[in-house]
C-alpha cells in the first residue's frame, strides 16, 4: 500500500496543527502525481527539515518541485519535519516519513533531497532520514535505499554532514536538477544495481560533491587535505550558477497553503546575487554576480501570480530589493493597478537604509503603517566600515525621520554583535543610535517606539570573516547585557538571540567532517528542532564534543590562520582565496569596498573565472546613493563586467584581472 | 443600474474529507482568496483600513466535517445567485464546495445570532478509540438524558471549566446501523457544545468522526435552513441584466 493516509489520519486528532500533514495546497495536483510513479521516472522527495510553516514557502524547493514535475522522466513530492508530537505518534504507530502530496512513504522515492538553509537543522536531517527507515550514515546504505542529496546555502561547507549525505549540490539548482534527474532515472531503469556506480556518475556532474569519494587527512587537529580517490572525481567542486534569471520564471504556480505559514504571500524573486560586499554576509558572497529579472517579467509574474493565487500581498524578494533597477516603476505600477480592488500589499524584504527606501515604502504602505525595519548591523561608522555595511549615521537618521514623519510609529533596527574588532564603544554605539532614533520619532508622535534586535555573529565559510574566531557565549552575553543596561529606562526595546544557540551554530557552520559524529550524538540525545528554543540545549552539543574528543573553542572561538586548510577549501563559490584574505585585511584596516555593479571590478574571481556577468537594467546606482558610501556613481560602465538588460549591450571587463 | 447598491448574499458550502483538518480560520482565508480569484465585486467597509464585508457563521472545529456551513457577504454589484457555485468551487480546496446561494434581505440578522440549532451525524467510539456496541450506547444515552444535569469539563480560552451540557441536548438518536452512529440535535444559544463534549458527558465515549448535517434558524415556532430565512425575492428579469 503506497498511500499511507489511512494510517496517518487516525493520528491527526491528537496532534497540534494537523493541517501540517494533509498537503492539499492550491497549485498541487496529487491526482496527477500518483500515477506518475512507476519503474521509469526518477522519484524525488524534496524535504525541508523544519516545520511545514517554515518550509512550505521556500522558493528553491518550490522551483525544483515544478521543474521535476514538468519533466517526462521525473516526479517530485514534498515532505517537512513532523513536529515532536506527530513524530512520537508516527513512531508509536510505525508510520514512516511520508510525502504530503500523496502520502507516500519516503523509502518509495529514489532520492531524498534536503534543503539546507540553516545549520541548526542538521539534527532534523538525521532524524528524518531515520524516520524514513533509512540508515543515517551513508556507508550503511544499500541499493534499496534512496540516495540522500542536499542543496542550499549550507552546502558551501558540506563537511559536517559528509558521512550522512550521499551527494551535495552546490549553487543554483535550476540547471543541475536536470542532470540529477537523468542520472538517477538511468540508475532506476537499470534496476538500482550499485550504489557506488550511481554515486560515481553523480560526481561527474559539475556542482555535485560526493563526499564518500574523498579522503580527508589531518595534521594534528587541522585538516591537511581533502583528496579525491579517483582521477575522474574533481579535486575542487565549483558552484553552479544560472547566468540569466529571465530564462527561469519560476515558480510559475506558487503553492498556496491552507494553513498560515511564514511569508504567506506571493513571492517574486526580482534578482539573485548581491555585490554590496557586506563582509559578514555569506549569501552575498556565494550568490554573485547580480542577475536581475527583466522588469516586464517581474510585472507579469506579479500580475499572473496574484490572479491565480488570490493572495492580497506580494513580496519582491532579493538580498537588497531597493537595488533593483526598476524598483520605482514596478512599485508605482503595482500600486496604481490595484487601486479600487481593496488593495494589494507589497513588501520589500531586505531594504537599504536610506531616504529613497522610505520613499518607496511610503508608496506601498499607504495604510497600516505599523513598522519599518532597517539593518545598520553595527553601532559605529568605524565598525560598519569593518563589515563593509557603509551606512552613514545621517543615512539612518534621514530614513528614520522619513519613516516617522510619514506615519510609521515603530522602527525596528537589526544589529549583529560579536563582529571582528568590536569594542564596547561599538556596543554602546548601538544604544546611542537607538536613543537618537527614538528622539527623532518623538518629534512626530508620542507613541514612537524603536526595537533593537541583536543577533550573535557566526563567521561563515566563503566570506572574508571565515578566519575570524567567533565570540564565545560569555562574551556575547556580556555585550548584550551592556547594551540592555545602556538602554534601560529608554523607549527602545531590546531583543536578542540566545548566545548559546549562536555557539552551536558556530560548531556546525565551520566544522569539518569530525563534527558529523557530534551532530549524530546531539540527535541521538533527543536534540531535534535546534532552531526552536523549546528543543535547544547547548549542553547536548558540548557533551557530544567532549565525547568525540573535540575542543569546542578550537572549532568556534579560535582565529584561523592564512596557511590553514579550511575544511571547505575543496568547495568553490568562485571567490579567490587571495581576494577573501585581502578583503579580511582591508576589514581589519577599517577600509570599505565599493559595490562592483556600478564601479570598476576588483576581481573577486566569480565573473572572470566562471565567464559570468552582472545582469542589470540600469548602468547607474539607484537614486538615494549607495548606502552613503560617497562612491563616485558616475564611473563609466565600460569598466564593469555588466550586461545591461534591454539593450543586450555587453561590456566586458577591461580592467578585470589587472 | 445597481452598481452602488448593496447586494447581500448568503452562501452555503461544505467541508468534507481531508480538508476537515484545517481550522475555521483557514477556511475563512481560503474563501477570501477564492473571492479574489473569482474577482467577486465585494463591497468594502468605509474608513482608514477598508475590509471586505464578509461575515462567517458558527465556527466548525478542526477535524469536523459539514454539509451545511454558511457565510454572508455584501457585493457591490448584483450577481445571479445560481452562478456562485460554478465560479467559486473551482477556486476552493477539494472538499470545500459552494452548494447554494441566495440573495439576502437588507439587514438580515447575523448568522451567529440567528442560528439556534444544529444537527450532527457522529461515529462514536470509546475514549480509547475501541469500538462500542450500539445497544450499549443506546442504554447509556437513555440513562444520561434522564438525569437533571450533565456536567462536563470543557476547555475555554485555555482554561478548564465545568459546564452542564444537558440544556444543549435536544435529541440524540442511535442510528439503525451495525456500528455506533448517532444523530444529535443541539442548541447553539445561549451557548452550544461540541459533539465530543456531549459524548464525554454521557459516558466513556468520543467522536471518531463528526459531520454537521444541518443548521436551523428558529423563529416564531417555525424552523428554516439559513438559505430559506431572510431571503430577498428573486430579481425580476428586467433588473437582473
Amino acid at each position: 500500500m503506497s498511500n499511507l493516509w489511512p494510517r496517518i489520519e487516525p493520528l491527526l486528532a491528537r496532534v497540534e496543527k494537523p493541517a501540517r500533514y494533509i498537503g492539499m495546497e492550491m497549485g498541487t495536483e496529487p491526482g496527477n502525481l500518483a500515477p506518475r510513479h512507476g519503474s521509469s521516472r526518477a522519484a524525488f522527495l524534496l524535504i525541508y527539515p523544519d516545520t511545514y510553516e517554515i518550509g512550505l514557502p521556500n522558493q528553491g524547493l518550490q522551483i525544483l518541485y515544478e521543474l521535476l514535475n514538468e519533466r517526462d522522466d521525473s516526479v517530485a513530492e514534498r515532505a517537512y519535519a513532523p513536529w515532536t508530537d506527530m513524530e512520537s505518534a508516527m513512531r508509536a504507530a510505525g508510520v514512516p516519513l511520508f510525502s504530503v502530496d500523496t502520502h507516500r512513504a519516503a523509502v518509495d522515492f529514489d532520492v531524498l533531497a534536503f534543503n539546507l538553509s540553516a545549520e541548526l537543522v542538521y539534527t532534523n536531517v538525521l532524524n528524518m532520514v531515520d524516520l524514513a527507515g533509512v540508515p543515517v550514515r551513508n556507508e550503511d546504505r544499500a541499493p534499496a535505499h534512496p540516495i540522500v542529496i542536499a542543496g542550499g546555502h549550507c552546502t558551501y561547507n558540506p563537511e559536517p554532514l559528509a558521512e550522512y549525505v550521499d551527494a551535495f549540490v552546490i549553487g543554483d539548482g535550476e540547471e543541475v536538477i536536470a542532470d540529477l534527474a537523468e542520472i538517477v532515472g538511468a540508475w532506476k531503469r537499470g534496476g538500482r544495481a550499485s550504489r557506488e556506480a550511481v554515486l560515481r556518475d553523480l560526481a561527474t556532474i559539475p556542482g555535485v560533491y560526493v563526499p564518500s569519494l574523498y579522503d580527508v587527512e589531518y595534521d594534528g587537529p587541522v585538516v591537511r587535505s581533502v583528496t579525491p580517490r579517483y582521477a575522474d572525481v574533481p579535486a575542487v567542486v565549483d558552484k553552479r550558477t544560472v547566468a540569466d534569471l529571465a530564462e527561469w520564471p519560476y515558480p510559475k504556480r506558487q503553492l498556496v497553503p491552507l494553513v498560515e505559514v511564514v511569508h504567506d504571500r506571493l513571492n517574486v524573486e526580482i534578482f539573485r546575487g548581491c555585490t554590496r560586499g557586506c563582509r559578514f554576509c555569506q549569501a552575498g558572497m556565494i550568490t554573485r554576480p547580480v542577475r536581475e529579472r527583466p522588469e516586464e517579467q517581474v510585472r507579469t509574474m506579479v500580475r499572473e501570480g496574484l490572479r491565480r493565487t488570490g493572495y492580497d500581498e506580494v513580496a519582491l524578494t532579493s538580498l537588497s530589493s531597493a537595488d533593483f533597477s526598476g524598483i520605482e516603476s514596478v512599485v508605482a505600477d503595482l500600486v496604481t493597478d490595484q487601486e479600487g480592488t481593496g488593495g494589494v500589499g507589497v513588501s520589500l524584504p531586505s531594504l537599504r537604509v536610506d531616504a529613497f527606501t522610505v520613499g518607496i515604502a511610503s508608496q506601498i504602505q499607504k495604510v497600516r503603517r505599523s513598522g519599518l525595519t532597517f539593518a545598520p548591523e553595527a553601532g559605529t561608522w568605524r565598525l560598519r566600515q569593518v563589515i563593509n555595511k557603509l551606512i552613514l549615521e545621517d543615512d539612518l537618521y534621514a530614513a528614520v525621520d522619513g519613516a516617522y514623519s510619514q506615519g510609521w510609529r515603530r522602527v525596528k533596527l537589526y544589529f549583529l554583535t560579536g563582529l571582528p574588532t568590536e569594542m564596547d564603544e561599538d556596543t554602546l554605539g548601538i544604544a546611542q543610535l537607538a536613543k537618537n532614533v527614538t528622539d527623532i520619532g518623538r518629534r512626530y508622535t508620542k507613541q514612537a517606539s524603536c526595537t533593537v534586535s541583536v543577533g550573535g555573529f557566526v563567521p561563515k565559510p566563503h566570506t572574508p570573516f571565515q578566519w575570524f574566531g567567533q565570540n564565545g557565549v560569555d562574551e556575547l552575553q556580556r555585550k548584550i547585557t551592556l547594551l540592555r543596561d545602556a538602554l534601560r529606562g529608554t523607549r527602545a526595546q531590546v531583543k536578542w538571540h540566545d548566545p548559546r544557540a549562536t555557539f552551536a551554530e558556530g560548531i556546525a557552520s565551520r566544522g569539518d567532517r569530525r563534527i558529523g559524529r557530534v551532530i549524530e550524538r546531539v540527535w541521538r540525545a533527543g536534540g531535534t528542532f535546534q532552531e526552536w528554543s523549546e528543543g535547544f540545549r547547548l549542553d547536548r552539543w558540548l557533551d557530544a564534543m567532549h565525547a568525540e574528543g573535540l575542543d569546542p573553542d578550537w572549532f568556534v572561538t579560535r582565529h584561523r590562520t592564512r596557511d590553514e586548510v579550511l575544511p571547505w577549501a575543496h568547495i568553490a563559490a568562485g571567490l579567490h582565496a587571495d581576494f577573501l584574505w585581502d578583503d579580511w585585511q582591508q576589514a581589519l584596516a577599517e577600509h570599505g569596498l565599493p559595490d562592483c555593479r556600478w564601479t570598476p571590478c576588483y576581481d573577486c574571481g566569480v565573473c572572470t573565472d566562471y565567464a559570468l556577468e552582472h545582469v542589470v537594467a540600469s548602468p547607474t546606482a539607484p537614486a538615494g546613493g549607495s548606502q552613503g558610501t560617497g562612491q563616485d556613481l558616475t564611473a563609466t560602465p565600460g569598466e564593469v563586467p555588466v550586461r545591461f538588460l534591454g539593450t543586450k549591450a555587453t561590456a566586458v571587463a577591461t580592467g578585470a584581472g589587472a | 443600474m445597481k452598481g452602488g447598491a448593496a447586494n447581500p448574499v448568503r452562501l452555503r458550502y461544505t467541508k468534507l474529507g481531508k480538508v476537515r483538518w484545517i481550522s475555521h480560520r483557514d477556511v475563512a482565508r481560503a474563501l477570501e482568496r477564492a473571492f479574489r480569484v473569482a474577482q467577486l465585486p465585494l463591497a468594502f467597509t468605509e474608513g482608514f483600513s477598508p475590509r471586505p464585508k464578509v461575515s462567517f457563521g458558527l465556527a466548525l472545529s478542526t477535524g469536523h466535517e459539514s454539509d451545511a456551513e454558511y457565510v454572508d457577504l455584501v457585493l457591490a454589484e448584483y450577481i445571479d445567485p445560481d452562478t456562485f457555485a460554478s465560479i467559486l468551487t473551482p477556486a476552493l480546496p477539494e472538499g470545500i464546495a459552494v452548494v447554494g446561494a441566495v440573495a439576502l434581505a437588507d439587514r438580515a440578522p447575523a448568522l451567529q445570532e440567528a442560528v439556534t440549532c444544529v444537527e450532527w451525524r457522529v461515529d462514536v467510539a470509546r475514549r480509547d478509540l475501541s469500538p462500542v456496541e450500539p445497544a450499549e450506547l443506546r442504554t447509556s444515552i437513555h440513562t444520561a438524558l434522564a438525569l437533571p444535569a450533565l456536567p462536563t469539563t470543557k476547555r475555554r480560552k485555555g482554561r478548564e471549566v465545568v459546564e452542564d451540557v444537558r440544556p444543549v441536548i435536544r435529541r440524540i438518536t442511535v442510528c439503525d446501523e451495525p456500528s455506533a452512529v448517532v444523530e444529535m440535535e443541539m442548541s447553539t444559544q445561549p451557548r452550544g457544545a461540541k459533539p465530543g463534549e456531549v459524548l464525554a458527558a454521557i459516558g466513556d465515549f468520543t467522536d471518531l468522526r463528526a459531520r454537521r448535517t444541518h443548521q436551523w434558524i428558529e423563529r416564531d415556532g417555525a424552523r428554516q435552513e439559513p438559505l430559506d430565512a431572510d431571503t430577498r425575492p428573486r430579481m425580476p428579469e428586467a433588473c437582473a441584466s
